[in-house]
């Protein structure tokens, strides 16, 4: 199934809470939706007969100037159909539902997302940094990230 | 009964020729540990199809001398949270548990250290120290991996030991006899005379030829795992434990492990040429058989099953806690208690 | 005080302890600096928590200070041993972005080049979880064996391990006379070697005993946890990049997808796993030979290669098939020389996130051989 197709199986389903669908080019074809809705939604790709987005290949997260994105990047074992799913939420309250109980793979990218870019993902049962120190501070992937001096009295 | 010590016998006994029976292992175990080192690198290049050491003298034969000299100038490091009386100790106990093994092996009609009638019984006892060793370093070096290592290598020993018993047990009832000089002497003739065919006898020997074979492959397995040699070197398993008892041991401590493991591993061999290769006795009737060349044929065949030891190591993979248990009580145990029953009707009946 | 205490103990009231062991960051066998925390009842294993980081190296942000060609050797260093792979998706991503169409000679170099590493990983894979096992020797047959292959990579870009050798829309450097005789060689000899540690190590009856039925990864577990590569296919699930949505030229080539069958053991557990690396080592040699065969020799590798990349604004995520499993990169340009972002799915990242599911309720010296049989890398883990 195209992105398209997905975007309209998802609007007559989930409503207002898949944004739009952006198909353009030098852009893989992706869907936007609402942060609040991507437990939800990301449960009915999983889950659906039809779309079966069984695989997480990646997330990420991205700065986006005032907002911080996530990216999803869903295959489907089955259907061999790929899908880029989109979200986006302020930067001064950056919460996000985690997909960690729909695919488990999500639970250490999400982690990464928490560590690297601040992305607090609501419902994850051990959102802790994984790549820096448990002890660090700030998230260095935000564009307005500036390297600490010190780190334990020790120059950076 | 004959003589057994020819210092004794030329020197008399005083306690200069007392101290130079003493001496006299001592300097084979340290002079056979250097070539063993040395024999165990070269053979695992051969097997790995490398040069192994060629730096240190010609074809690197002072390798092992250059590494003793490098453990020797280490310094001597005693972690702070270790219990020091203990950990202090724990090498020594090991190294003289290997050392009086040594007492009682017959190198030669007329050398044997100590010829006391228990031979085998001794040697059995003495191993079990070398256990207490372990446990020592292993618990007093107070790191979790020293700690699990030591709890496996006793386990390992205790089961291990009893399969042992059982194929030395069946030579001694074959040779009535526990002394290790008189069971070389039984064995003299040819080579269909040792006891891994049977012994010396009639031609219905040939029923229990199938067991002596069986007990001296089990032997064999058995004293690997005494040795914590490869597939049974779980006490000091490399890739789990980092290694094993003596993880915190370095320098010189670190050497007397070395060398322990390197004497135990004579001293199996040792064992089991005697009770199954006939000593020191020649493996052709009179030729070359003698005091003297029974030193040569006692040191060659112990060190072709060090040789078969080596090669064992760098061919197979390790063994698991519980597979390790599982081989010990539950095949090698009914299998030698299979043979040595036998092994005994043959001897009620003959 | 010779008068002797009298200690009752209730047998039922004691309580035993479980002790936590710091596996690493300096351990023999965490093949890197991994730190796991585990939790063992004696020698069984009730908690395995994994602990990143020692050797992050901000390869993300990094990237987003360099131009594009000069983020290639930065990913060189994410899967060290595998470097050729590594450097293909990255390039591809950008390859599709400029729209460069790529010379026909390039695609079957970069074939060649990737699948000779291929082997030379799953070598050192094999390799390093035979030593796991305690088995010394084959190890060192492999590490013999892999100098041939990397002798080849050198010759063609200069370098042992961190190539650098993939361009957009080209490779470095040209081949050199005796390059295809050379690939022969090293193929007899890979099966050679194959043939020899298959009857050492892999049909070894305690290496069967070990390995086989230990950490067993159903497929169903294995796709949620997002496993890719050997450790997918030795669940029994037949994906490939290479076949699913071929990339390059893979499409003309013919070789089977081996997964874990069970001969031995239980399909997904550590014993497939490496079996699924063996057979694939035999595929990649496949690949090779027919690559060799239909590579045309004339054409330069470095006609279309632009002088000036610039990609226009966008974002695509790319995938290749590693030999660890898939690599992604996942680039959001804003139309400078320079990545807004750039993001690296390792394959060993999420390979090993599987690690606390498998192996609970297994010995101590299995966890090891678990982590063996998925095969990471701590510079792609960490970054």
């Amino acid at each position: 199934m195209t992105a398209q197709e997905i975007f309209e199986k998802l609007r007559t389903e989930a409503g207002d809470a898949v944004i739009e669908c952006v198909v353009q080019p030098s852009y893989d074809p992706f869907i936007r939706i609402a942060p609040q809705a991507v437990f939800d939604i990301c449960h009915s790709l999983r889950d659906d007969e039809l779309l079966a987005f069984d695989y997480l290949m990646s997330l990420s997260a991205t700065d986006l100037g005032d907002d911080l994105g996530v990216v999803y990047h869903l295959y489907s074992t089955k259907w061999k159909h790929k899908l880029v799913v989109k979200t986006q939420v302020p930067k001064d309250n950056p919460v996000v539902p985690s997909v960690e109980r729909i695919w488990r793979s999500a639970d250490w990218h999400e982690r990464e997302a928490f560590d690297l870019l601040g992305v607090r993902f609501d419902g994850h049962h051990n959102l802790i940094r994984i790549l820096l120190p448990y002890d660090w501070e700030g998230h260095p992937l935000r564009k307005d990230y500036r390297t600490p001096e010190t780190y334990h009295g020790m120059k950076v | 009964m004959q003589s057994t010590n020819f210092i004794w016998d030329l020197f008399g006994v005083n306690l200069l020729t007392v101290v130079a029976v003493v001496a006299l292992p001592l300097g084979f175990v340290l002079i056979y540990a250097l070539v063993a080192i040395l024999a165990e690198l070269k053979i695992s290049a051969w097997i790995q199809e490398r040069l192994g050491p060629m730096r240190t003298g010609p074809y690197g034969i002072l390798q092992p001398v250059a590494e003793v000299i490098k453990l020797l100038q280490k310094e001597d490091i005693t972690p702070d949270a270790s219990s020091k009386l203990l950990y202090n100790l724990a090498p020594f106990i090991i190294f003289s548990g290997a050392y009086a093994a040594f007492a009682v092996i017959p190198f030669s009609s007329a050398f044997m250290p100590a010829n006391i009638n228990v031979g085998l019984f001794y040697v059995f006892a003495i191993g079990s120290i070398s256990a207490m060793g372990i446990v020592m370093g292993g618990w007093a070096s107070s790191n979790k991996y020293s700690l699990m290592g030591a709890m496996r290598s006793v386990s390992q020993l205790i089961s291990y030991e009893i399969p042992a018993a059982m194929a030395v047990l069946s030579i001694v009832v074959l040779s009535s006899s526990m002394n290790m000089q008189e069971i070389s002497h039984a064995q003299t003739g040819y080579f269909w005379d040792w006891y891994l065919f049977g012994g010396p006898g009639s031609w219905t020997k040939v029923f229990i030829i199938p067991f002596t074979i069986t007990l001296a492959i089990a032997y064999f397995i058995a004293s690997l795992a005494e040795t914590n040699r490869v597939p049974f070197d779980i006490p000091e398993g490399e890739s789990e434990l980092v290694a094993g008892f003596h993880t915190e041991y370095g320098g010189i401590k670190f050497a007397m492990f070395y060398f322990a493991e390197y004497a135990n591993m004579f001293v199996v061999s040792a064992i089991f040429t005697t009770i199954f290769l006939g000593g020191w006795n020649s493996p052709f009737g009179e030729f070359l058989q003698g005091p003297g060349w029974g030193v040569m044929w006692f040191i060659l065949k112990s060190f072709s099953i060090v040789f078969v030891q080596i090669w064992v190591r760098w061919t197979l993979p390790r063994f698991r806690v519980d597979q390790l248990m599982y081989l010990g009580w539950k095949v090698l145990l009914p299998v030698s208690f299979i043979c040595f029953f036998a092994i005994s009707l043959f001897v009620m009946f003959k | 005080m010779s008068e002797k205490k009298k200690i009752d103990i209730e047998y039922s009231q004691l309580d035993s302890e479980r002790m936590r062991i710091n596996v690493g960051p300096q351990h023999p066998s965490t093949h890197g600096v991994l730190r796991l925390e585990v939790e063992v009842d004696g020698e069984i294993v009730t908690d395995v928590v994994p602990h990143l980081g020692y050797l992050h190296r901000s390869f993300e942000k990094h990237c987003e200070y360099m131009t594009y060609p000069q983020i290639i050797p930065y990913i060189d260093r994410m899967d060290y041993i595998s470097a050729m792979n590594n450097e293909w998706p990255y390039v591809m991503a950008l390859e599709k972005m400029l729209d460069v169409k790529v010379p026909e000679k390039v695609e079957y170099l970069r074939v060649i080049v990737a699948e000779l590493n291929r082997i030379a990983n799953h070598q050192i894979a094999v390799a390093t979880f035979g030593l796991d096992a305690g088995a010394f020797t084959p190890f060192l047959f492999y590490f013999r064996d892999r100098e041939y292959i990397i002798w080849i990579l050198e010759k063609l870009s200069g370098a042992r391990l961190l190539y650098n050798y993939f361009r957009v829309g080209g490779v470095a450097g040209d081949v050199y006379p005796t390059f295809k005789e050379e690939c022969h060689d090293v193929i007899a000899k890979v099966r050679k070697t194959n043939a020899e540690v298959m009857n050492l190590l892999i049909h070894n009856n305690i290496f069967i005993k070990r390995t086989a039925g230990v950490g067993i990864l159903t497929p169903d577990v294995a796709i949620n946890y997002g496993c890719s590569g050997p450790v997918l296919r030795g669940s029994g699930m037949a994906h490939d990049l290479r076949r699913d949505e071929p990339y390059s030229i893979y499409d003309r080539f013919d070789f089977d997808i081996p997964v874990g069958k069970g001969e031995v053991g239980v399909v997904g557990d550590c014993w497939n796993r490496n079996m699924v690396r063996m057979h694939e080592m035999e595929q990649s040699c496949r690949i090779i030979e027919q690559a060799l065969e239909q590579m045309p020799m004339e054409g330069d590798v470095t006609a279309a290669i632009p002088k000036r990349i610039k990609l226009p604004k966008g974002e695509i995520y790319s995938r290749a098939e590693n030999p660890k499993g898939e690599l992604g990169f996942y680039i959001v340009s804003n139309g400078t020389d320079k990545p807004e972002r750039l993001k690296a799915r390792g394959p060993s990242f999420v390979n090993l996130s599987v690690i606390p599911e498998i192996s609970k309720g297994y010995m101590f010296a299995d966890l090891i051989l678990i982590l063996g049989s998925i095969d990471i890398v701590l510079g792609e883990v960490d970054r």
